[in-house]
C-alpha cells in the first residue's frame, strides 16, 4: 500500500467492523448487481458507483456485490435486493436516476416497484 | 466503449470466471512517449492455443448463458484505433496476460474514466480475489495492494461496508494524486 498513513486507521477499522460483523452477516440487506461484459456496456458500473453513494448519502449498512452474466443481456443492468426473511426482488434496465428511489422505496419503506421489477427469487441467507 | 477503464473491469469479470485469486493491473502513461499502457496479469486457469486462437472472434465465448464474446474483440478494436495493439499471453494452469497500448494523445482514444469504481467492482464479488494495483503518470505512482490490507484487516471481508467505504475512498485519493 502506497500511504502506510493509513494503516492505523485500517487497524481501528477492523475492530469497528469486527463488533458488527456478526449481526450483519445474519441480517444484513444485499444488492447485487450484474457485471458481466453486458452489464458493464448497459452501465451497471455506473450504477453500482449511484447505490454506493446513496448508501453513504443516507448512511445504510448494506452489503454490495458484483456478479457475472446471467443471460439476461437485453434487460441488463441488473440489479436485485435481498432481504432477510423476504424474497429476493430482481430489477431490470436500471440507470444511476432509478436508484435513490430503489433505495427509497424497496430498501427503506419496503415496497417492491412492479413497473421496474422482473421476477423474483427464493430468500437465502447471506453466506 | 466510452472508457478504457470499461475495458480493464472486463477483463477482470474474464478473469474471475477463470477462477484467479490475484490479478495484478497496472496502468502506466508515458507523456514522453506519447504512450498508454494497459496491462492486466491473473493467475486463472489459463487458456490453450486453440482457445487463444478463437478469443478474439467476436463471435466466439465458452459461456452457456449467451453466443458472442464481445469483451476482447472491442478491446483490441479500441487499442487498434489509437496506433496501439492488444496482446494476449496465456498458458493452461499459469494465467493470462492481457497487454494493450494506445497512442495517448490520440484523438480517437477513449478517457480513462471511473478506476476507483472499476477496481472497486471485482472487490465485491463472491471470489476471494487478491488485486495489485500500480497506476503510474510521469513520475508520479499509485499503488494499492488488497493482499497487505487483507492481512491488516484479518478475518474481516473487503466487501463489509466499512471497509468497502474506506477502500473506495483510498482509491479515488489515490488515483486523484496522480492528476493533481
Amino acid at each position: 500500500m502506497a500511504r502506510l498513513k493509513n494503516i492505523e486507521e485500517l487497524k481501528k477499522l477492523r475492530n469497528e467492523a469486527q463488533k458488527d460483523l456478526m449481526v450483519r452477516t445474519q441480517t444484513g440487506t444485499r444488492i447485487i448487481i450484474g457485471m458481466g461484459t453486458c452489464g458493464i456496456a448497459a452501465g451497471a458500473r455506473e450504477v453500482m458507483h449511484a447505490v454506493l453513494r446513496e448508501l453513504e448519502v443516507r448512511k445504510i449498512e448494506a452489503h454490495v456485490e458484483t456478479v457475472g452474466c446471467v443471460g439476461m443481456c437485453a434487460r441488463e443492468p441488473l440489479v436485485d435486493i435481498e432481504q432477510a426473511g423476504k424474497s429476493r426482488v430482481r430489477y431490470a434496465n436500471i440507470t444511476p436516476e432509478h436508484v435513490p428511489r430503489l433505495i427509497e422505496d424497496h430498501l427503506m419503506k419496503g415496497k417492491v416497484i412492479q413497473e421496474w421489477a422482473i421476477g423474483r427469487l427464493d430468500a437465502r441467507k447471506i453466506q | 466503449m466510452r472508457e478504457l477503464s470499461l475495458h480493464v473491469l472486463d477483463v477482470i469479470e474474464n478473469a474471475l470466471e477463470a477462477g484467479v485469486s490475484w490479478i495484478q493491473v497496472r496502468i502506466d502513461e508515458d507523456l514522453e512517449a506519447d504512450l498508454l499502457t494497459i496491462e492486466i496479469v491473473d493467475n486463472g486457469r489459463g487458456m490453450s492455443k486453440e482457445l487463444l486462437d478463437r478469443v478474439l472472434n467476436p463471435f466466439y465465448t465458452t459461456r452457456r448463458t449467451r453466443h458472442v464474446g464481445l469483451g476482447l474483440p472491442l478491446f483490441r478494436e479500441a487499442a487498434r484505433r489509437c496506433d496501439g495493439e492488444l496482446v494476449i499471453q496465456s498458458e493452461p494452469g499459469k494465467g493470462t496476460r492481457v497487454k494493450a497500448t494506445f497512442r495517448r494523445s490520440h484523438i480517437d482514444r477513449a478517457p480513462m474514466g471511473d478506476i476507483p469504481s472499476t477496481l472497486l467492482a471485482p472487490l465485491l464479488s463472491g471470489h476471494a480475489v487478491d488485486l495489485d494495483y500500480t497506476h503510474s503518470v510521469e513520475d508520479r505512482k499509485f499503488q494499492l495492494n488488497t493482499a497487505e490490507i487483507r492481512k491488516e484487516l484479518g478475518n474481516i471481508p473487503l466487501a463489509c461496508p466499512k471497509v468497502r467505504d474506506w477502500l473506495f475512498q483510498e482509491l479515488r485519493e489515490g488515483e486523484a494524486s496522480l492528476h493533481p
